[in-house]
């Protein structure tokens, strides 16, 4: 209640605060005036606190862990620098499980966005029973990953695997699925395009349904077809969606570790670490080897080369979305420049005006905006 | 063997670091106080993993003794959770009263072996001299209360025996393994020569059941300096077990879904075989009758896992613990356990008892396995020493024979690629 009737006056408290004090009504005024500038900030720092406790003391405390020799169970360590990042960098481990990383990255997610995008397309027609093709590509998304793991693991098997006996009647040689980089990598990607497709599908389906009908039967109209309709108006529609679905998936990507640790019966990655990602490696130094100091600059390491593709991936989305939502035909830099002559021009007004009659500055900004 | 001398080694170690320990264990043996009341109420926690055979009715047996004690027993699903957990918990607080560990952690134990309550000297002698060795730490203290042992003998499969013209019999089968390794492999060369099929399951396997015959495969016991790479047995065995795995071996990596698969489809014929063992095999292949087991190991004898109890010394009731820790691990109820469970004793006195000695086993075509493993577990002379980095070394030699066996890398190549991880290890 008090806070709605002192509104006017903290609003204009920064020009004239002297003059409009003397309206506070009542001894809660000034409480509330705190009340009123703190409480947004109040509101959300459950979030802010939480996050402070379970995300940003770790992360610090990690990158101290990485500068020592740690002793989880005495928790003590020494400090010896770079040296952990050194052993790191230096280990040929490292750069193999960078381009399994990637690889398995890449394997998973362009057939998976390009599937999804598709299956999408093909959900957005008019189908029968709608519901029941949605729900159905989410259904994989709801099994554990590590079941998923298991299985395709067992269907993966070098011997009497499922797929090499499959292989094996149609007279194609069995494929080495656990000795062979490659096509670990692309039994590995089988499991995550399996779980996630659907997930993406669902995503992409939702933002095509939110594009204008219109658009579809202008270009009816004027003689489009299906196939150029969805490359003219569908895939520009999706690109925000598109770029979301991007993030996301590589975040995941880099982080993947379920499906790795799964996939044989030591979870190491194999045994020339054909499929030794850069997590698997982080979880066997630190709960494997008890290496603490170690697997925290490993993690380091792996939260840098995150943060650097997520500061590339922000870059392509500024770029898209200025193209998709900018209307005037001005350049960024030409915008600034104008926002910057506009405020100067305020600014001058303002202590003009503020010099021969403060009681009126308020109107005059307002009238100025 | 030079087991001696090593002893010797480790008993002037001893007796030169029991000054240190004196300082640094003051609070290990803080449980020593016997004076607790006898009847005071207790609540013991003991933490175990899988099944060590400490059932409701085994544990009320000494409730019965103690009426002031109640037990709480805590399972983990797998080794694997029970190790993360105690080495998170251990010399902080949230560790049980009384904690299972596994023979395959002991390398790290013992870099914190201050921080457990050493077993009462009395008790050394209960368990086989190996079992007691390996939990042994450098200041000569006994950390580990034994429970259970893997001794190794040779599951075969007599169906696939007798269609390669060999013998069937398990006292046949024994007489024909006697001797070293060169004598099992070249039985194998008569058995693939006569079926065109694989022998042995792995070249890691076989390989795990000839290392660990060494005393010192990868480290110096006294010093602990890595010596892996350039230990002439290590490569000997290593040369050794991948010229026989080239035409013998069904490739098959231990535990994975191929070699359970091969358990029950006749993709090799003979396997090294702790007493565990025999449940993974009748496990997984239930439906095979030719699955037998024989008295004998190449080269001696050889133990494959096995388990400890430990009494961490911050907790709350040590000596309670440690009385009870004591009980379980007597051959008495060691025995009850075996009944329960199967878990092979590692106590002296248990390996003559009769419900061991006369225990049969139906799967395995009723063959008398507790004879037979406490015959295995005598043969047993070395405890070879893991240090620091055992697992490591040894999990990267694991690697390079796989490589081998599923076709990746050449022996060389392989084996330059291990020398090369091995230096890296630090």
């Amino acid at each position: 209640m008090n806070t709605s009737s002192t509104t006017p006056a903290s609003r204009s408290s920064a020009a004239n605060g002297a003059e409009r004090r003397t309206r506070r009504i009542g001894f809660g005024g000034g409480l509330s005036s705190w009340d009123l500038k703190l409480s947004p900030y109040l509101y959300i720092s459950p979030f802010f606190i939480l996050f402070l406790i379970v995300g940003l003391f770790p992360i610090g405390y990690t990158a101290v862990i990485s500068f020592m020799d740690w002793d989880l169970v005495r928790n003590s360590g020494t400090f010896i620098g770079f040296d952990q990042y050194a052993t790191v960098i230096s280990d040929p481990k490292f750069w193999v499980a960078l381009r399994n990383t990637f690889s398995i990255f890449l394997l998973s997610s362009v057939p998976q966005l390009i599937a999804a995008i598709f299956i999408a397309a093909m959900l957005d027609q008019n189908i029968r029973a709608k519901t029941f093709w949605r729900m159905g590509v989410l259904l994989p998304y709801v099994m554990a990953p590590v079941a998923v793991a298991l299985i395709f693991s067992n269907m993966f098997g070098d011997q009497y695997g499922i797929i090499n006996t499959w292989l094996g009647a149609i007279g194609i040689e069995p494929i080495k699925w656990h000795s062979n980089a490659f096509a670990s990598h692309i039994a590995i990607a089988t499991m995550v395009n399996f779980r996630w497709t659907g997930y993406n599908t669902l995503i992409l389906l939702a933002a095509m349904q939110a594009i204008p009908r219109d658009y579809y039967e202008a270009a009816t109209v004027d003689g489009a077809g299906k196939v150029r309709q969805f490359f003219a108006i569908t895939l520009p529609s999706l690109r925000p969606t598109l770029i979301f679905v991007i993030i996301t998936s590589t975040i995941g990507g880099l982080q993947i570790f379920d499906e790795p640790r799964m996939y044989d019966q030591f979870g190491t990655g194999g045994a020339n670490y054909q499929w030794l990602t850069i997590t698997l490696w982080l979880y066997d130094i630190g709960w494997g080897q008890w290496n603490f100091g170690r697997a925290a600059a490993l993690a380091w390491i792996l939260f840098l080369i995150i943060l650097a593709i997520g500061l590339i991936n922000l870059l392509i989305t500024r770029r898209l979305v200025r193209d998709e939502g900018s209307r005037s035909s001005l350049t960024r830099a030409q915008m600034r420049a104008a926002r910057r002559d506009a405020k100067a021009s305020v600014d001058a007004d303002r202590a003009a005006l503020r010099t021969n009659n403060p009681a009126r500055t308020n109107e005059t900004t307002e009238a100025v905006r | 063997m030079n087991t001696r001398a090593l002893r010797r080694i480790g008993l002037i170690a001893g007796v030169a670091t029991t000054s240190a320990l004196v300082l640094a264990g003051c609070g290990g043996t803080s449980g020593g106080e016997a004076t607790t009341d006898p009847n005071e109420k207790v609540e013991l926690t003991i933490a175990t993993f899988n099944d060590f055979g400490y059932t409701d009715a085994l544990l009320a047996e000494y409730t019965k003794l103690h009426p002031n004690v109640t037990i709480v027993h805590n399972k983990a699903a797998t080794s694997n959770d029970a190790r993360a957990n105690y080495f998170q918990k251990l010399g902080k607080t949230g560790l049980a009263d009384i904690e299972a560990i596994e023979i395959d952690w002991m390398p790290e134990v013992m870099k914190y072996a201050d921080l457990l309550a050493p077993v009462p000297d009395d008790l050394k002698g209960r368990w086989l001299d190996w079992k007691e060795e390996g939990a042994t730490d450098a200041d000569g203290n006994l950390i580990g209360y034994g429970t259970d042992i893997g001794p190794e003998g040779v599951c075969y499969r007599s169906d696939l025996f007798a269609a390669a013209g060999l013998p069937t019999d398990r006292d046949e089968v024994a007489a024909l393994l006697e001797g070293d390794w060169s004598t099992y492999f070249e039985l194998g060369d008569k058995y693939t020569a006569a079926t065109g099929k694989a022998f042995f399951d792995s070249a890691g396997g076989t390989y795990q059941g000839m290392v660990n015959q060494l005393k010192a495969a990868y480290e110096d016991p006294s010093t602990g300096e890595i010596t892996a790479t350039t230990n002439s047995d290590v490569e000997d065995i290593y040369n050794e077990v991948l010229d026989a795995s080239a035409t013998q071996s069904a490739h098959l990596g231990q535990w994975s879904d191929d070699w359970f698969a091969g358990l029950s489809n006749g993709a090799f014929a003979t396997m090294l075989c702790p007493g565990w063992m025999l449940g993974v095999i009748s496990g997984n292949a239930p439906d095979v009758t030719g699955w037998d087991i024989a008295n004998v190991f190449p080269n001696g004898g050889g133990n494959w896992g096995g388990s400890y109890l430990t009494v961490p010394a911050n907790g709350a009731n040590v000596a309670a613990a440690q009385e009870l820790a004591d009980w379980l691990t007597s051959p008495e109820t060691q025995i009850m356990a075996f009944e329960n469970a199967g878990t092979f004793p590692s106590q002296n006195d248990a390996l003559t008892s009769d419900t061991l000695l006369s225990s049969t086993n139906e799967y395995f075509n009723n063959a008398p396995v507790g004879q037979i493993l406490t015959d295995r577990a005598n043969a047993v002379t070395v405890s070879p020493f893991k240090g620091e980095f055992y697992f490591q070394i040894n999990d990267a030699m694991q690697k390079a024979l796989t490589r081998v066996e599923d076709g990746t890398q050449d022996k060389a190549t392989s084996w330059a690629q291990w020398v090369s991880e091995v230096d890296a290890i630090k």
